[in-house]
């Protein structure tokens, strides 16, 4: 049937309460009668907890309770680890709701306050008297695995977590023994701290009458939270709890995650039989609420002179923090170890992964997850190699790309065949937009006048969609959960069509999304379809959004319970119409029998019929109400190439873009609104990676950048304009053709936004610089090599200027 | 408890007496005592600019005000700008340019986007960008926002929709090669 909203460019249909402060986010709930949570943190890395007095907080007029772990732990659980991937064994460390005899990081939680207001209860916390007694403490993961270094959990003899490997470790080492070129690289892969917008906050309600609770909670998975709190935490059976997650500002997948608080407000609401609200302010979020990436990776490429890379070799040390988190195990494994080739054919790839305890805030997935590590490690390595070798960047890229015949290609890391793909042809596209051949002229004329461009490259393949639960799940990656997405459509008397999908949008559209394929798929007008999400009750178990998913696996368990919804109504169609179902076709919205397009019934008239039950095919039920619960044959894998181009001031080390352009593949794309929406966002924070943020520990374990003045989130005014196209290359692994497009700026962005920084600095014999590229850190390196001209190996682009001339111009030009 | 103080503040064209804790901040008056959670709290310590109103005819960040200094004001929140049902133009931009994706910082977003225009009808890109820079947003990557910003722009120039105008905007970037500004030699 002709499309009607699918691929347009349709403005969102969320958006007119958001833009009138009619949103419903955590802090607008207010419930009667309800009190004031404020938890205490601790302020010490590594300390046992001598004792903890009350006694003065309690005595606070307006307070009306106050915990500490001692009081919550008969009552409840440690939270679960729900990926225990690779070999996680026997030592799986995570917390309770609340410390009792021991804290693990800054902002690991010791106590709390209920209080009839919110600076009640903050003053409160400041009554409460913690005895400490300090113990030694390590922030890096590489450190951490050292004799001697201080130890977090009896049971991780070296604070090793997981010893986890992919790959041929005998044909890599092989490959690195005959290679004609190696090149060595330590890469840092800085931790980040996801920051979205709005906080998180947990709301408790309990009803004595019934014994149930009902909790609003910042979450991306809210099934899962009731999953996990009823079955691990609580103790509760899952169809006591309701949970609810209302609008949401922004996850990035630090809102997947179960934490304390949810078990707290929970727990208190019962113990004093009232509402209970939480909400975190920024200085809790920078501490407590998970962080991501955080790797030291010793990396390797081997290839030969005329660019053909065959092998690559990474060690990493991935910091998971004090205690592991919901899925962190799942993160440097399988979404990072099993990606690390990219969008290379490399024969002899070997990773080793090891995950770290230390006395640092939980890291687990944010934005990309493990693919923004994997593609930094591969795409800077492959820039290393290019430049040993001296060969141009796109044309190493394109001398070792998987090819479009080669799919489904099996990458000999462990993950599942890549469905398809084309990444020369998006290679290609990107640079001719970028104008290579004049950008390189102009760059060597740049330099020849002291000014110092550089154009970096970043050709990724990420995946999502995971799935399906028998690969992901126990008995293969460790995911302790299915990994299917569920959808139930009903078609009302009314006429309205209610669609419930166990997604869990937080800003990416899926209500617009998923009616315009409703709307086309039904042939009637995007007005008539109304998308719920976001609570338990009534809605079927949703595993929720994260992992670029809720497309290609959500999608397409809505657009199956369309199927059967149409199906169904054809039935009664040629019932009522007194025609074979053979006779009947689908055309204009409309069943009608072939010729006589008179003799017809939309979708709506069907409903009718099918609701009210007077006249339907013997033995049919009433009512149009499906239910799918899709488990995908295969994740999908985006790709693309991203190219960013700068110009260094070698004078203040500061960096400034002068274009940007990706070229996407997500497949086939329902509303590029959104998509191109989710492309920007996307980019800019793999561009703060590379340029700006960084969460910092001090050796003590405190937070040096514990608040928005200290970790530099993007502004406005210093971030490009973005210039996007696509290549379309479908796959077959779901009904649109669509792959997934949450996650692909930021998997690209960082290492090409390194890429072109380095490149810049290449005159100055620089070849690496690790993130955040800060002016500082530039201006450093620059001098450094200024200071030492014979370390310089490389010559200047542009082959005028010797890298000890290279200050020469470049002062001149500053003036 | 505190001692409290009466204030009077005019907000959105109404006034409201009430009696309120000298340390209330002027957010948690706006929110709790007067139920209007359109202004959002993002990071309490004046960065992140979710929390911003027009106080007085300037953008102002509602949590680092107490409520007793806004005694005598006039405050306009997000609730305030539409009218009888007829959106803002920045309202209007922001739907049209898809300059929101989660929402929360969109009311700051707007109202700090509201001062802007009242100073300068005409921004640049760079102007508009510069004006936003006590907003943040983590979704959007902000080119969605400046065009929101620019589209609203043209609408309040002219109250006939000039749509026209807005569609060559699609290839507006920054270009290496064309022209001495394009690349600047610092």
């Amino acid at each position: 049937m002709a499309t009607t909203y699918v691929g347009e460019r349709l403005k969102r249909l969320e958006d007119p309460e958001l833009i009138v402060g009619a949103g419903n986010y955590m802090d607008d709930i207010t419930l009667p009668g309800m009190a004031h949570v404020a938890i205490l943190h601790s302020p010490y890395a590594h300390a046992r907890i001598l004792s903890v007095d009350t006694s003065r907080a309690t005595a606070l007029p307006g307070v009306v309770a106050v915990f500490t772990g001692k009081d919550m732990e008969a009552d409840t659980n440690a939270l679960p680890c729900a990926w225990q991937a690779g070999s996680v064994t026997n030592n799986v460390n995570t917390p309770r709701p609340l410390a009792v005899d021991e804290v693990h990081f800054v902002g690991d939680p010791v106590a709390f306050v209920v209080a009839e207001d919110l600076y009640t209860a903050r003053d409160a916390l400041d009554l409460i008297e913690v005895e400490y007694e300090p113990l030694p403490t390590v922030v890096d993961a590489e450190q951490a695995t050292q004799e001697g270094a201080p130890q977090l959990h009896e049971n991780a003899p070296n604070n090793v977590c997981m010893h986890w490997t992919a790959g041929n470790q005998a044909g890599t080492d092989t490959a690195f023994d005959q290679a004609e070129v190696v090149v060595s690289q330590k890469l840092i892969n800085q931790r980040l701290i996801p920051t979205a917008m709005e906080t998180r906050g947990a709301i408790g309600s309990y009803n004595a009458g019934t014994d149930e609770y009902t909790l609003w909670l910042s979450s991306q998975a809210p099934h899962v939270h009731r999953l996990l709190l009823a079955a691990f935490v609580l103790n509760v059976p899952e169809h006591k709890i309701r949970v609810i997650a209302p609008d949401i500002g922004g996850g990035f997948g630090s809102k997947i995650f179960i934490y304390p608080d949810m078990a707290i407000v929970a727990w208190a609401s019962r113990k004093l039989n009232r509402p209970m609200k939480w909400i975190e302010d920024r200085q809790e979020n920078y501490l407590w609420t998970s962080h991501g990436r955080d790797h030291t990776t010793h990396a390797e490429i081997a290839g030969t002179r005329d660019g053909k890379i065959t092998g690559l070799r990474a060690k990493t040390y991935a910091n998971l923090g004090g205690y592991l988190s919901s899925i962190a195990p799942g993160i440097p494994t399988t979404l990072y170890g099993r990606m690390a080739t990219g969008v290379y054919k490399i024969p002899n790839t070997f990773v080793e992964v090891f995950g770290v305890y230390t006395n640092t805030a939980p890291v687990d997935a944010y934005r990309g997850a493990g693919r923004p590590e994997a593609t930094y490690l591969v795409e800077r390595m492959v820039d290393r190699f290019a430049r040993e070798i001296g060969m141009d960047p796109a044309e190493v890229r394109r001398k070792n790309f998987i090819q479009p015949e080669d799919f489904p290609y099996d990458n000999g890391l462990g993950m599942l065949p890549y469905d398809s793909g084309d990444y020369e042809k998006a290679l290609n596209r990107a640079l001719e937009l970028v104008g290579y051949q004049e950008l390189r002229q102009q760059q060597t004329e740049a330099l020849a006048q002291g000014r110092y461009i550089g154009v970096g490259f970043s050709s990724y393949v990420e995946v999502c969609g995971v799935a399906p639960s028998a690969w992901i799940g126990l008995n293969g990656q460790g995911w302790g959960a299915g990994l299917w997405e569920s959808a139930n459509v009903k078609v009302h008397l009314t006429g309205k069509v209610v669609v419930t999908t166990g997604t869990a949008p937080h800003g990416q559209g899926h209500v617009t999304t998923f009616s315009q394929i409703v709307a086309d798929e039904l042939g009637i007008p995007i007005e008539d379809v109304v998308v719920q999400y976001g609570d338990t009750q009534g809605q079927p178990f949703g595993l929720g959004t994260y992992g670029s998913r809720s497309l290609a696996v959500g999608g397409t368990a809505i657009h199956r319970s369309v199927t059967k919804i149409k199906d169904k109504a054809k039935k009664i169609a040629a019932h009522l119409l007194e025609a074979s179902e053979e006779d009947l076709v689908w055309q204009d919205g409309k069943f009608m029998v072939k010729g006589s397009p008179d003799a017809a019934k939309t979708i709506q008239e069907l409903a009718l019929a099918a609701h009210v039950g007077y006249s339907l095919p013997p033995g049919m039920e009433p009512f149009l109400d499906e239910t799918t619960y899709h488990d995908p044959p295969n994740c999908t894998f985006p790709f693309g190439t991203h190219i960013c181009v700068v110009e260094v001031d070698p004078e203040t080390g500061k960096v400034e873009f002068l274009r940007y352009l990706a070229v996407d593949d997500v497949g086939n794309v329902i509303n590029p609104l959104i998509v191109d929406g989710q492309l920007h966002g996307g980019i800019v924070q793999g561009m703060a990676q590379a340029m700006w943020e960084q969460g910092v520990y001090d050796e003590s374990g405190q937070l040096v950048t514990g608040t928005l003045m200290d970790y530099a989130i993007p502004k406005a005014s210093m971030v490009p304009n973005f210039e996007l196209d696509r290549t379309v290359t479908p796959t077959d692994v779901n009904p649109f053709g669509a792959k997934g497009a949450g996650e692909a700026g930021t998997i690209a962005s960082a290492p090409a936004v390194v890429n072109a920084v380095v490149d810049a600095l290449k005159p100055f014999g620089i070849t690496h610089l690790d993130m955040p590229l800060t002016p500082e850190r530039l201006w450093r390196a620059i001098q450094e090599k200024r200071n030492q001209p014979s370390d310089s190996a490389t010559a200047p682009t542009g082959g005028s200027h010797p890298p000890g001339d290279a200050s020469t111009p470049a002062s001149g030009a500053g003036a | 408890m505190a001692t409290t103080h009466p204030i009077t503040v005019t907000v959105n064209g109404k006034t409201h007496h009430n009696e309120v804790e000298p340390r209330l901040l002027l957010v948690h008056y706006i929110r709790d005592t007067l139920g209007l959670t359109g202004t959002h709290i993002g990071c309490n310590t004046s960065q992140c600019g979710a929390c911003t109103i027009i106080l007085d005819g300037e953008a102002v960040k509602s949590c680092t005000l107490f409520a007793v200094q806004a005694n005598g004001s006039e405050a306009l929140t997000i609730e305030g700008l539409a009218h009888d049902g007829q959106l803002h133009p920045l309202q209007q931009g922001f739907w049209e340019e898809h300059g929101l994706q989660c929402g929360y910082c969109t009311p700051g977003m707007i109202m700090s986007a509201y001062d802007l225009l009242q100073h300068n009808p005409d921004p640049s890109e760079p102007e508009i960008r510069h004006a936003l820079e006590g907003n943040l947003c983590r979704c959007t990557g902000y080119q969605n926002i400046v065009k929101s910003v620019q589209h609203a722009a043209r609408l309040m120039k002219s109250e006939s929709l000039p749509d026209q105008g807005y569609e060559t905007q699609e290839g507006h970037r920054p270009a290496l090669v064309e022209g001495p500004e394009a690349v600047p030699s610092s």
